[in-house]
């Protein structure tokens, strides 16, 4: 919130906008709340779960996902289009590298696999440093990688969403894929935490 | 010639406010309200996403840094709705 106006008089105005477009046969109230229901019941980071857990499981499916994501997600029953067709691109991490996901632009996101983006994802501060200072700025999220592991960021944008495909931990081999979906963190999805 | 919203590299924010606790899709009803808002006049055709986001990112500078993400949604809203004569902004500040 700015500091210049209280919630009530923003609100008040949001209201006030909201009626007048009523009012005038532009929307009508009971779609926005739709509208609303639908949002929030569609997009979870346990969508963006399923899949890498699946990646982790099926080596056939992890190809399809890092070579079409867009055509392998719907395998699990997911699409993962906004209001307006997107590619789609799963990056892997490995021993040797690292991915993590940006909108240095505002706050492009892959919504309908990882939910609402958290609020420090569409901060300046995110958005600023982590294509310039990607270390510090995952020790920041408590993520300390060895050197020898090289970071890759990745900047989303209007054509293009970026998931990460964690690296599957040890000793897991003994976990189906619920189980598996389980480990999986939205944080882990973006690339700010390691699974 | 880049605008305000293109951060990426620029030095200054300070510490990611990192917060890992799971957090409501919205802080409060009016963003909610403002999220619904634009996505039924995208549907409507009153403007287009590409739209919305020039007229986020054509926001004065220092207006666009002192608001939060979803007042930087309604001030895109009202300046389509306003250029386009859907809302004049006369009638909005009533």
């Amino acid at each position: 919130m700015s500091a210049d106006h209280g919630d009530g008089a923003l609100a008040a105005r949001v209201r006030r906008a909201e009626t007048l477009l009523e009012e005038r046969g532009v929307v009508d109230g009971a779609e926005l709340d739709a509208i609303l229901d639908r949002y929030l019941a569609t997009g979870s980071p346990a969508n963006g779960a399923r899949v890498v857990a699946r990646a982790w499981t099926d080596a056939g499916f992890r190809d399809r996902l890092l070579a079409d994501a867009n055509a392998a997600v719907t395998e699990l029953g997911f699409r993962a289009g906004g209001l307006q067709p997107t590619l789609l691109r799963a990056v892997a991490n490995t021993a040797e590298v690292h991915n993590v996901v940006v909108c240095t632009l505002c706050s492009c996101y892959p919504i309908a696999l990882l939910g609402p983006s958290p609020s420090w994802y569409k901060s300046e501060a995110y958005r600023s440093r982590v294509v310039r200072d990607p270390r510090s700025v995952l020790a920041e999220f408590g993520l300390t990688l060895p050197d020898t592991v090289r970071v890759e960021v990745w900047d989303a944008s209007a054509e293009t969403r970026y998931l990460v495909v964690p690296r599957r931990p040890d000793g897991t081999d003994h976990l189906d894929d619920d189980k598996l979906a389980a480990l999986v963190t939205r944080n882990g999805l973006i690339g700010t935490a390691a699974v | 010639m880049s605008r305000i919203n293109d951060v990426g590299g620029m030095e200054g924010f300070g510490a990611v406010p990192v917060d890992n606790a799971e957090q409501p899709a919205f802080a409060a009803d009016w963003e909610a309200r403002v999220f619904a808002l634009n996505s039924a006049l995208l549907r409507r055709g009153v403007y287009n996403l590409d739209e919305f986001r020039d007229a986020v990112e054509r926001m004065p500078p220092a207006e666009y840094l002192d608001a939060s993400y979803y007042e930087r949604w309604f001030a895109a809203i009202t300046t389509l709705l306003d250029e386009r004569g859907v809302l004049p902004r006369a009638d909005l500040d009533g």
